[in-house]
């Protein structure tokens, strides 16, 4: 197991040495002069050859890589323009937010889109594999800001069922004690149960706008392997070994049909973390993801890299937990490792 | 050994019979709903098996063979149905009983084994858990003493180490170990009746034999019955003790083993029966009666007269080839063609580097260096060989023997790590392989590939796939021309001309095999390497096409490197034999010698595992 | 050219055939018909669309500003009192020029990339692959974010986003599919008559991937589509006042909490038929080119 895990670790580091690369070109194609940028209109060109040499612009490309690297190293992903705090820091403050919701919405999708997938397939040609293709197609074809919306005006403005979509608590309500940064478990922690269920009230239409999105492929890999499982020859030999179906399904079938599942979630995450984007500014969720759409309008560069970088990352090490959890399951994988 | 008939069961027959018929199918009709309507892939078919009796079902491809067993077993997928019929089996009506009936009924009194034993078990479970789920499902074991329950099941199926292999994945064992492991699932908890659907297809002969007779002798001692469904009648008729004879879901004879091969009634199983190879016959005798007696399959309406073999096939080239046929070594070659080798292989060697350790990125990068046994395995381990001017050359062994990679190097689709390569007297192994396509003695190199469906391009219609050659090496550029030796081509290998402008997916097995063997020899090559060109075919096509290789090589003047793993097919199409085993040469010799008195040990090992109905 | 020589006679033949075979596709599945005729509405729109709407679709009309939908505003109107049907209409022009421009360079170059990759193998492969490999490792919306900020806020820039972000989905197939077919008897028996590898490639393997990889095309269309709509909801690419699906889902955002859903609700249908119609013509081209269906 632990061979496994450091071969998987060993393959991380390459996509991480690709991000930091790209991140960094990305820095320097930034249209026009970055230091006349960053002196502002009114600058000198004195003042914008002192911003160039202090922003380590004049020198050569691999010596600003290094430095890019260096600072990279300590936490430094510059400030932020518009509002003069490090980037690092309100990265920081603000992930647990999209942390929370991101997981929220995941594990929505999880919950409904397996149970479904596994009855479409089970149940092929039957009105829930109909359901399901219904479903799952439209999932994939409805843009995420648009679901938010719909929801809002369905659930806010006509019901009136959930809270106005104004990010993790309503106005009057204190957010708790901050130990994990995620509202739902320090609220639990302190104690606070009204501040949970407000900050739940504010969290389900947004985590369901997610779960909308991301169930839609999560449930059709899960119909489509659990189907190619189902037809395979050694869940024929199960059945003609005569074990129940119960068994058949979930010990033989489910556990090979998740292999590919698994696999997905790595693209299901790519899309999850981008859709978070546009789901937090639909619900001003105060999260990394408004964070970098506000620098973006001002045109703060800064925080909008110090965003992709983190995203990046995150996402190497949300692949690296997928691919350990598949090597969990599948002995061929550890086997190969 | 394996008895076609025991005298012993023989005699046991008749008070079987008294005990009545364990199971009896009455006028079966099984249904598949299509997308072309209703199907019926089974019709009125009729069958008993008693009390420790082997069936076998034989037939080709489509033949509703396997349909049959799935309908006893109950098991068709959604789309089949038991149309009309019964069956009973220990006096049960199976076409009736509830499915939970059923269930009880699978595992514990009727098993089955499949074809494909790795893909017959769950992947990611170990063997020992499989076999300890049948056993506790059918209350045969419980938690407490499954595991030991399961190592005596192992033990009987001869697994070694069966403590060890208790934990193994199915991907950690070989083919035959997993078939073991899946007949230990069937027999797991003694049913009366097993069904064996094409248990050794796909597994080497020597495996084959040793998994069969495994399978007789626990079938035999626990008086179980069989039914054994197969293509192949020589297994048939070493192991079964009647036989049923389908075609097109239909059953066209049934009677005991050692009368249908002795004396077949039905005109298909003659077909079918002298279609399968064995020993002492020739390569006519596969034919049916009716076309054996007449000289050729196909009519062939050649314009010109064969050429002799030996002499040069210029002649028939005559319909628009503009370049000068032969190279040096072709002229004067009639005088000396018995002594100068056309081919002469020396030393031949290539290796390659063992899965899993090939350029990982990090390892390279950390500078990890394996000691370089471990990494590196010898497919071809220094062999030579001769082939002379229009012979024909066999060249045998089982799977990872090495014989498809020396026929790949010596066709220069790859280069060997060391070894010499001669070829009408010039060295083709110093040639690499992705400049031979270039070479002019590329043209006089050819192959006729395995899977005549996987070998044509799917976008190509069979003139197209047949003018190829023409087109890149034979200095045409179509027009009518070409369009007439691609008709030519066509008539020589029997594909009749109305085809010629249909797409693989509309041809037949064996018209996509004529195909590629006119493209082939197109060009009229001096060699024509035959990768186990039957081997994806019904023995009736089979038996065609070996004939029609057969005719072609003396009409042409080609000479054959046949590479397969059946001793007896090569036998009829070689005059020599080489006989391979992990990357070396164990014998070599000609066909009657290998054939009939062999030396080596392994030799004789395959040839007593081919199974082959009495002669 | 040689290779016509031979087919020539056959080409009405076969394209007959794959007629026929297109008809019988649709009438076993009406969907696939009814994403023909989605998708014929949605060329119409883009090409014809400014001539076709009813209203000027930037002439701002306050007094009318804010409206529901009506007999003469078929969709309502908006904060300006545009009409949002003509907007909605006239939109599908940029929306799918986006898409089709951002595949048709993904499609070329990822294309390439991954036939070269998967056939070649070696450093081709290694190099080519650890390229996507790098753009894979980025959630790619995130990276497309990125990139239009990097390279400036412009239309041009979205559609090299989106075709970046693409580009390792098309490696992966098209390497996939020539990989597989890199060994394959067709192919060897290719090499025997003579031909070299790069005629190979062109002549036996490409032909057979292109399908799958009309397929993809249309599958990722829609893709495009979402990814370009979603920059734009944040305020990247195009601007106000442009009319694109994407910017009048977000203007009609801010009005959705006090009650004016359709402002928001038509450009987001828009941009579901849109999605919904490639991914569905993407099913059917599917079951078009396969060959396991065909008989």
């Amino acid at each position: 197991m632990l061979k496994l895990i450091a071969s998987r670790l060993a393959t991380a580091v390459p996509s991480l040495i690709g991000v930091v690369i790209v991140t960094f070109l990305l820095t320097r194609v930034l249209p026009g002069d970055t230091a006349a940028y960053f002196a502002g209109p009114a600058a000198t060109p004195q003042a914008i050859a002192e911003i160039r040499a202090k922003l380590g612009l004049d020198k050569s490309m691999p010596e600003q890589f290094v430095d890019y690297v260096s600072a990279l190293a300590k936490g430094d992903l510059g400030s932020s323009l518009s509002t003069g705090q490090p980037v690092i820091t309100e990265i920081a403050t603000r992930l647990p937010a999209s942390a929370e919701l991101t997981l929220a919405g995941l594990i929505l999708a999880l919950v409904i889109a397996i149970p479904f997938g596994i009855a479409a397939a089970v149940k092929q040609g039957s009105w829930v594999d109909h359901s399901c293709r219904i479903i799952t197609t439209a999932g994939v074809s409805l843009p995420v800001f648009f679901t938010g919306l719909l929801l809002v005006y369905v659930f806010y403005f006509k019901l009136g069922w959930a809270p106005a979509p104004l990010g993790r608590l309503d106005a009057f309500a204190t957010a708790p004690p901050d130990i994990t940064g995620f509202y739902l478990i320090d609220s639990l922690l302190a104690g606070d149960l009204e501040t949970f269920r407000a900050s739940l009230a504010q969290l389900v239409i947004p985590a369901l706008t997610l779960a909308i999105f991301a169930l839609a492929p999560i449930a059709r890999m899960t119909r489509a392997s659990m189907l190619s499982v189902l037809s395979s020859e050694f869940v024929r030999t199960a059945r003609a070994a005569g074990l129940t179906p119960y068994k058949v399904i979930i010990v033989y079938a489910f556990r090979n049909a998740m292999l590919p599942v698994i696999t997905t979630l790595g693209m299901v995450f790519s899309f999850l973390l981008g859709a978070n984007v546009l789901v937090e500014k639909v619900f001003a969720w105060p999260g990394i993801g408004s964070y970098a759409v506000e620098a973006l309008i001002t045109s703060d560069f800064a925080p909008v890299q110090g965003f992709v970088l983190a995203m990046a990352i995150l996402y190497v090490l949300l692949n690296l937990l997928i691919d350990i959890a598949y090597g969990i399951i599948d002995p061929r994988a550890r086997a190969e490792a | 050994m394996h008895g076609v008939i025991d005298p012993a069961t023989a005699d046991l027959q008749p008070k079987e019979e008294a005990h009545g018929k364990l199971l009896e199918v009455k006028d079966l009709t099984v249904e598949f709903v299509t997308r072309n309507g209703l199907v019926k892939a089974v019709k009125n078919v009729n069958l008993t098996v008693a009390k420790g009796e082997t069936l076998g079902i034989v037939g080709e491809s489509g033949s509703g063979k396997s349909v049959t067993s799935y309908t006893v077993m109950r098991i068709l997928d959604r789309a089949g149905r038991i149309a009309e019929g019964s069956i009973a089996f220990s006096g049960l009506d199976i076409a009736h009983a509830p499915e939970s009936q059923m269930r009880d009924l699978r595992g514990r009194e009727m098993s089955m084994i499949f074809q494909n034993p790795r893909a017959a078990l769950n992947p990611i479970r170990t063997v020992g858990r499989q076999i300890g789920d049948v056993l506790m499902h059918h209350l045969q074991a419980d938690p407490r003493n499954v595991k030991e329950k399961v190592i005596d099941i192992l033990n009987q199926v001869r697994i070694a180490r069966p403590e060890e292999r208790y934990h193994a994945y199915p991907f950690e064992l070989s083919g035959g170990m997993c078939q073991r492991i899946v007949i230990a699932l069937a027999l797991a908890c003694r049913p009366q009746l097993m069904i064996a659907d094409e248990p050794t297809t796909g597994l080497d002969v020597t495996t084959q034999k040793a998994v069969m007779d495994l399978v007789t002798e626990l079938t035999r001692e626990r008086g179980m019955s069989t039914i054994l469904i197969t293509h192949d009648l020589g297994l048939a008729a070493a192991y079964c003790d009647t036989v049923m004879v389908m075609e097109k879901g239909v059953v066209v004879e049934t009677a005991p083993a050692e009368q249908i091969f002795r004396n077949p009634q039905h005109p298909y199983t003659r077909k079918l029966m002298r279609a399968t190879p064995r020993p002492g016959i020739t390569l006519k005798d596969l034919l049916p009666e009716s076309e054996a007696s007449s000289s050729t399959s196909v009519p062939f309406p050649l314009p010109n007269p064969p050429p002799q073999a030996g002499e040069g096939a210029g002649d028939a080239l005559s319909v628009g080839d503009p370049l000068p046929l032969a190279g040096e070594g072709r002229e004067g070659a009639a005088a000396s063609a018995a002594d100068i080798p056309l081919l002469k292989v020396e030393n031949l060697l290539k290796e390659y580097p063992r899965q899993g350790v090939t350029g990982s990125f990090m390892s390279g990068l950390l500078g990890k260096k394996g000691d370089p046994k471990d990494t590196i395995f010898r497919a071809v381990d220094g062999i030579s060989f001769e082939v002379k001017k229009g012979e024909s050359v066999g060249l045998v062994g089982e799977s990872g023997c090495g014989k498809s990679t020396t026929s790949t190097i010596v066709m220069r689709l790859i280069d060997p790590t060391a070894g010499k390569i001669t070829f009408a007297g010039e060295d083709i192994g110093a040639i690499p392989a992705k400049d031979f396509a270039h070479h002019p003695m590329r043209r006089r190199i050819q192959m006729v590939f395995q899977d005549p469906t996987e070998s044509l391009n799917p976008r190509y219609t069979a003139s197209r796939a047949i003018a190829d050659p023409l087109l890149r090496m034979g200095g045409m550029s179509g027009g009518a021309k070409m369009r007439a030796r691609v008709e030519e081509l066509a008539s020589m290998v029997g594909l009749p001309g109305d085809l010629l402008d249909r797409f693989p997916h509309q041809l037949s097995g064996g018209q996509k095999a004529r195909v590629g063997i006119a493209r082939a020899i197109a060009l009229n090559p001096d060699l024509v390497i035959l990768d186990e060109p039957t081997a994806a075919l019904d023995v009736s096509v089979q038996a065609v096409v070996l004939n029609l290789l057969e005719e072609l090589k003396h009409k042409i003047g080609m000479s054959y490197l046949f590479v397969s793993h059946d001793l007896h097919v090569v036998k009829l199409l070689c005059d020599r034999v080489i006989v391979m085993r992990q990357g070396r040469v164990v014998e070599e010799g000609t066909s009657e010698q290998v054939l009939e008195a062999p030396k080596d040990a392994y030799t004789r090992e395959l040839l007593s595992a081919i199974p082959h109905p009495p002669v | 050219m040689t290779l016509a020589t031979t087919d020539a006679p056959r080409r009405p033949g076969a394209f007959m055939a794959t007629l026929k075979h297109a008809r019988y596709v649709i009438s076993d599945n009406p969907v696939t018909g009814l994403a023909f005729g989605m998708f014929l509405v949605l060329v119409i729109c883009a090409v014809l669309g400014p001539f076709i709407v009813p209203h000027d679709p930037y002439a701002s009309n306050t007094p009318m500003a804010l409206k529901p939908p009506s007999a003469t505003y078929w969709f309502g109107t908006d904060q300006l009192g545009r009409d949002i049907f003509s907007r909605v209409v006239v939109a599908a022009r940029l929306d799918l020029g986006i898409a089709i421009f951002s595949v048709a360079l993904v499609f070329a170059a990822g294309g390439i990339a991954g036939i070269a990759s998967g056939f070649f193998g070696g450093w081709t492969d290694r190099i080519i692959g650890r390229i996507s490999d790098t753009i894979m490792a980025f959630p790619l919306f995130v990276l497309a974010m990125g990139i239009v900020a990097a390279l400036g806020n412009t239309v041009t820039n979205i559609v090299i986003a989106t075709a970046i972000i693409n580009f390792p989905l098309y490696v992966r197939v098209a390497r996939a599919e020539a990989a597989i077919r890199r060994q394959a008897g067709f192919v060897q028996a290719a090499r025997l008559t003579g031909n070299s590898e790069w005629r190979i490639l062109l002549t036996q393997i490409l032909p057979n991937i292109m399908p799958i990889m009309m397929v993809q095309m249309s599958l990722t269309m829609g893709y495009a589509i979402l990814n370009a709509a979603g920059l734009s909801f944040i305020g990247l690419g195009v601007r106000p006042p442009t009319a694109e699906w994407g910017i009048m889902v977000a203007e009609g955002g801010t009005y959705i909490i006090s009650g004016e859903w359709w402002i928001a609700l038509f450009p987001g249908l828009a941009l579901m038929f849109a999605v919904f119609c490639f991914n569905l013509l993407g099913d059917g081209l599917r079951d078009i080119v396969d060959p396991q269906r065909r008989t």
